[in-house]
């Protein structure tokens, strides 16, 4: 207080104004999100717009002309090779999320309902392949799945196949296979998370009007669970739309998608604006296809009901 | 202690006399965890058509015993029989009974009607039959005209009426309660008292009510058991087990009581007689299941049961004091009184028609009572 008394009377205004002004919650609410905030500007917002801007300009050899042109979308859309690329991209991406949650919900299931004390281990075990580098995990699935691969030799073993069978490796199989394994524990997470919401109490209020564990688990579990579903489909989905590396290392020739070869626009082909717009018309069309997923499976569990 | 006066069974209407019939028979049941033993050697016959409470403090068992009624839980040893049939090995969704959970558990994502018709879809009615009888469920439980409503858009005292329906509709044997009216406010819990307890008389199935509101079993029951530490301590309808309370436990879990130190004088068969400070020598009723511990005993009195003695009026039965504490309650005080001998002083509640709330204290006062009012009962 005393130094408020020395201060001269304009002085003391402006600094209760500047207290009222701090005390406020939106200001103290920026002021709390401002760090994140700037961070997600200039590492995400920024970088999305150079990326449509410069889809929008034309590569004129080692420089870029920035005059308006819609001539890269035109490429995008119609040309037979990006359109291919899109929709194989699509449909792996689409079978990922689907074999991912398809494998991924009864391990959940058997975290959250019989887990009992040990929940946390179980989850901490499922990371455990994580300690090593994604590049390894992608390179160990073409040891099993290669011409003298894992898988190979001990069906040849077993004598079921009498050469190696060379459908395993370098195809898109080999790409949803690898992509599957590798997000299991993404979705193991968000279906474990709305799982553990899922009220023990209703189980049993379905069981005791009359349901078995089946019939109780489709008609109360799992509806309460598509929230959890949703998600695991979208963080599965999203980003292996937009994958390289795998694709690269065990998708061969018919395994190429959509992001190979925006990084080769970016890269060897250096054609900037071809490769951001292939990019902002692979990220709309997700974009899309995330929230036509949101709506069917919503509608889907209307219809259940 | 404002309730006291309310303890009178809100509902006490005509009912036809009980069947006889048993229809859940509890055999030497005990659960243990480990080394707890969360029920211990519970016997206990619940009659077709009665309105059953398990009364305890929290962790006295009671909800274990029907979570096993219920199938939700087995018996460590022990059987468990309802409407005749031996329960062992049968599933939840395979028993005869339904249940009205404390939390309710109404299915968030189906509405009111879904949520009814839930147990009846795997029947597989005929044409409108699952429709009527829903319709008829809401109308039992007045929520008719709510059906489409979501569980998210009741009330509480709305969502326990859907579970009741959700469980009446099953047309059970026997319908299991646990702590149904623990979550509403007074108001509203005192209300569904006389609710539930027409509906059972109007649906005529067996109800078995787990609760640690005293008021609330006094007031529904036909029959309560009271329990601590996973045994049932007294069996017993209202009246009986608030009047003749087997132990101080049970007298003190059943609202206010005096308890006073009392020496056993003689015993026989029906009746108890023994010599106390403040009420001299008293003969009194023995409480069935009475065990002699020794020669000493308690005596106790209920609060309500003491009256002040005003002016020159005298009773023939009468002890005096000095009144040390007031508390006022709106339609009652409750004294304390100090007695000469005694070691504790005794709790008065008096209504205040004639001005019990003017009392100052320090006065000295006569309280008179009922010797019938007296109970012996072991400590």
């Amino acid at each position: 207080m005393t130094a408020a008394a020395e201060g001269s009377p304009a002085r003391r205004m402006t600094r209760a104004r500047r207290n009222a002004l701090l005390q406020s919650e939106p200001v103290q609410g920026f002021a709390l999100i401002s760090p994140t905030f700037l961070y997600a500007v200039i590492l995400l917002v920024l970088p999305i717009l150079v990326v449509i801007a410069h889809s929008f300009w034309t590569q004129n050899y080692l420089t870029i002309d920035r005059t308006f042109t819609l001539e890269n979308y035109r490429i995008a859309l119609t040309e037979p090779i990006y359109r291919d690329l899109l929709w194989r991209s699509l449909y792996i991406s689409l079978m990922v999320s689907f074999f991912t949650v398809v494998l991924a919900y009864p391990i959940a299931y058997f975290i959250s309902f019989h887990g009992g004390r040990h929940k946390s281990l179980w989850l901490f075990l499922i990371t455990i392949p994580f300690w090593t580098s994604y590049l390894l995990r992608v390179m160990s699935w073409k040891v099993i799945l290669g011409y003298n691969g894992v898988l190979n030799s001990g069906l040849m073993g077993l004598g079921i196949i009498d050469e190696p069978s060379t459908a395993l490796l370098y195809n898109s199989t080999a790409v949803i296979i690898t992509l599957t394994h590798a997000w299991a524990a993404f979705a193991i997470l968000p279906i474990f998370v709305s799982l553990e919401k899922v009220d023990r109490t209703l189980v049993e209020a379905a069981k005791d009007l009359g349901d078995g564990p089946l019939r109780s688990f489709l008609r109360v579990t799992l509806p309460l669970s598509v929230p959890g579903i949703i998600s695991a489909a979208l963080i599965v989905m999203i980003p292996t739309v937009g994958d390289y590396v795998t694709p690269k290392l065990v998708g061969g020739k018919d395994g190429v998608m959509i992001a190979n070869a925006i990084q080769a626009q970016f890269g060897k082909a250096s054609n900037w604006p071809l490769g951001a717009a292939l990019s902002v018309t692979t990220m709309l069309i997700v974009t899309l296809i995330a929230g036509a997923m949101v709506l069917i499976i919503r509608a889907a569990q209307r219809l259940a009901r | 202690m404002p309730e006291q006066s309310q303890a009178a069974r809100p509902h006490q209407s005509e009912r036809p006399p009980l069947s006889e019939r048993p229809m859940i028979e509890i055999r030497n049941v005990t659960r243990s965890y480990g080394a707890f033993k969360a029920l211990d050697d519970a016997t206990l016959t619940i009659k077709e058509g009665e309105f059953f409470s398990l009364l305890g403090p929290s962790g006295c068992g009671k909800t274990t015993l029907l979570r096993m009624i219920a199938g939700f839980d087995n018996p460590t040893t022990g059987s468990i029989a309802v409407g005749g049939q031996p329960m062992e090995g049968i599933p939840a969704n395979r028993r005869p009974t339904n249940m009205v959970f404390q939390s309710y558990a109404i299915f968030p994502h189906l509405n009111v009607e879904q949520n009814v018709a839930y147990g009846l879809k795997r029947l597989r009615l005929e044409g409108t039959e699952e429709k009527r009888r829903v319709e008829e469920a809401l109308a039992q439980v007045s929520l008719t005209g709510l059906g489409k409503r979501l569980a998210t858009e009741l009330s509480g005292g709305q969502r326990q009426r859907v579970a009741l329906a959700r469980a009446l509709v099953m047309r059970p044997k026997v319908l299991l309660l646990d702590e149904p009216l623990s979550a509403l406010d007074k108001k509203l819990r005192e209300q569904m008292q006389v609710e539930l307890r027409r509906l059972q008389q109007a649906v005529g199935i067996t109800f078995v009510l787990v609760t640690h509101d005293q008021y609330e079993a006094l007031a529904m029951s036909d029959r309560i058991a009271v329990m601590f530490g996973g045994k049932i301590a007294q069996i017993a309808s209202p009246k009986e087990i608030y009047q003749r309370p087997v132990n101080r436990q049970v007298a003190d879990f059943l609202g206010g009581m005096n308890f006073v130190k009392a020496e056993i004088v003689e015993e026989d068969g029906a009746s108890l007689v023994v010599d106390t400070l403040g009420f001299g020598r008293v003969k009194t009723d023995k409480p069935k299941a009475f065990v002699r511990n020794g020669g000493a005993a308690t005596l106790g009195i209920r609060p309500e049961r003491l009256r002040v003695l005003w002016d020159n009026a005298t009773a023939k039965f009468e002890v005096a004091g000095k009144v040390v504490e007031r508390h006022y309650f709106g339609e009652i005080t409750h004294l304390i009184v100090e007695i000469p001998g005694l070691e504790k002083p005794l709790s008065v509640t008096e209504t205040n028609d004639f001005g019990a709330d003017d009392i100052p204290v320090g006065t000295s006062i006569r309280l008179a009572y009922d010797p019938e009012a007296l109970v012996a009962m072991a400590d």
